[in-house]
């Protein structure tokens, strides 16, 4: 479903400039659940953006479902088939929850379809419907509303930058539960997740480990897991309150 | 249709600034090219044109509730300049939705300018709700212009809901609004305002809290996009122990330009009270976040300033 080739990009200006996805190389197959992990600063959020168009690199390609849209815009990517979840979803003063679920839908919603997404993120949607999407909502309510706007969407690639931060340890069940529900539900479609937390690195199909912008290790996750056990790649939920 | 002796022009205006579409069941006062073009009053709600100038005495009994006056204004031929007076007496315990507003097509070369002058005197323990929409259209070189001036007096325990909104076609605009309070009054503003190709508006309120417990909320959004220009200047001043909020919020777009005076005064020493101001253009995150979701950047602004302007 998803190649990237030889993918490589740098951030900043002159002597400033980094290299932070270096000849990069990796494919996603249809209808899989895929974590890409590794220590803060290995460009795991970086690669998410390119892949949704965000960034654009420096060179090398990317394909999607066989058509090169290293060059297509996100407008242009998203209508072909890409979400994406913020890490850090954006406020907005005067759109509401109804009319984000509406946009990413891309249709009406009859208010219980709206309902529907947002009781599956955890989220009693009559509270929610009419709201702001403003700083009245707390961070982990936004964090919901982003994972609910891709339920919406219904697309085959579906990514997760980081879904689980500051959401509590109850709706961590209902996340993982909501990722196997989204791959049933939609043929072919596929998951690929930011995160180092041990807990999605264990129900994932397969695990990439990203190293300075290059992958180290990939694999299925019985195979690359227990090597990760321990390291900042794969953190137990409390690990990180310390 | 309003079924009165309005043109096309005339019933399109009405309905962008009025929302109005068909004759309003309460009282109402239709002014189109300075003439009257229809009347009603209720038992309660008295409509009374005054002598020498130009304008209308709205009477509206004590006790009155859960009525509405329709008052809106159309100008559609060039070269028309007025200035209009309309005053509200407002009695005590009332509760009723006033809408106004203004829409002028100018066509032609010349100028056309209303100026309002609203005053209102709100009795004890009423509750008013004021809507008031501008819009300008037509594409004559004729200037679109309106000047509205509204003067609230409030009696205690009265409240009084003000929603301005001024969105498209209006080339020159300068809006003053004074309100004075008394014990336990509370006004709550909420204006909208965007300018686009080379308007200019300015928006001047202000609010003087002389009651004890007195509360006002003046919030204004606004949007100026092109070469446009905007003036926002809001003082709250607290004469008793009061509380006085202003808010503005704006974004800017291409070579608008903005200025924002939110301004404080306070001469007690329980007054509280707060101002905020804040511009700035749509943030990137904004665009990306929408884009993600399959709309263009285009469509993407024009949700984030629809929803802003809301």
């Amino acid at each position: 479903m998803l190649e990237l080739k030889n993918l490589s990009f740098s951030a900043g200006e002159g002597t400033e400039k980094k290299e932070i996805i270096r000849d990069l190389s990796l494919s996603i197959d249809n209808g899989k659940f895929v974590v890409i992990t590794g220590p803060n600063g290995s460009g795991k959020s970086t690669l998410a953006r390119l892949i949704m168009g965000i960034e654009k690199p420096d060179s090398g390609s990317i394909i999607f479902d066989g058509k090169d849209i290293t060059d297509l815009g996100i407008t242009e990517r998203a209508r072909l088939g890409i979400s994406f979840a913020f890490q850090q979803p954006v406020r907005f003063k005067g759109i509401r929850v109804i009319d984000l679920l509406k946009l990413a839908a891309g249709k009406e919603l009859t208010i219980n379809e709206a309902c529907n997404y947002l009781s599956e993120v955890g989220l009693c949607a009559r509270d929610y419907i009419e709201r702001e999407i403003n700083a009245s909502l707390s961070g982990g309510e936004l964090k919901r509303i982003e994972i609910a706007t891709l339920l919406a969407r219904q697309t085959r690639l579906s990514l997760f930058d980081e879904p689980e931060a500051g959401i509590d340890l109850w709706s961590f069940q209902n996340l993982i539960r909501i990722f196997e529900s989204m791959r049933s539900q939609i043929k072919d479609s596929s998951i690929v997740i930011i995160s180092h937390q041990e807990r999605i690195l264990e129900i994932a199909d397969e695990i990439v480990l990203l190293t300075d912008g290059q992958i180290q290790k990939q694999g299925a996750a019985a195979d690359i897991l227990p090597g990760l056990i321990g390291t900042t790649a794969a953190v137990a939920a409390c690990d990180r309150l310390k | 249709m309003i079924d009165l002796n309005i043109d096309a022009i005339g019933q399109k205006l009405i309905g962008e600034v009025a929302d109005l579409y068909e004759t309003p069941s309460g009282a109402y006062n239709f002014r189109v090219n300075s003439q009257m073009a229809g009347r009603h009053t209720t038992d309660n709600i008295d409509i009374i044109s005054k002598e020498g100038i130009s304008g209308i005495d709205i009477f509206i009994k004590p006790n009155t509730k859960n009525e509405s006056v329709h008052i809106p204004v159309v100008v559609s031929e060039s070269g028309i300049k007025e200035t209009v007076y309309n005053d509200f007496f407002i009695g005590d315990n009332c509760d009723v939705v006033i809408v106004a507003g203004c829409g002028i097509d100018n066509c032609g070369e010349h100028d056309a300018q209303h100026d309002g002058v609203h005053r209102f005197y709100v009795g004890k323990n009423s509750h008013i709700k004021y809507v008031e929409k501008h819009y300008g259209s037509g594409d004559g070189n004729g200037k679109r212009i309106l000047n509205p001036q509204t003067e609230v007096y409030m009696e205690e325990n009265s409240t009084m809901e003000m929603e301005m909104e001024q969105i498209k076609g209006v080339d020159s605009t300068e809006r003053n609004t004074i309100a004075e309070l008394k014990a336990g009054a509370k006004l709550v503003v909420k204006e909208r305002l965007m300018t686009h190709g080379s308007q200019t508006a300015v928006s001047g309120y202000q609010v003087s809290l002389n009651g004890a417990d007195s509360t006002a909320d003046v919030v204004s959004r606004s949007v100026a996009r092109d070469n446009s220009s905007q003036t926002f200047n809001a003082r709250i001043t607290g004469n008793a122990p009061c509380s006085g909020h202003t808010e503005c919020d704006s974004i800017i777009m291409d070579n608008g330009k903005i200025l924002a005076i939110p301004s404080l005064e306070a001469n007690d020493v329980d007054a509280m009270l707060v101002h905020e101001a804040a511009i700035g253009k749509i943030a990137g995150d904004q665009l990306i976040k929408l884009m993600t979701l399959g709309l263009t950047e285009a469509q993407a602004e024009e949700q984030i300033i629809n929803g802003f302007l809301r």
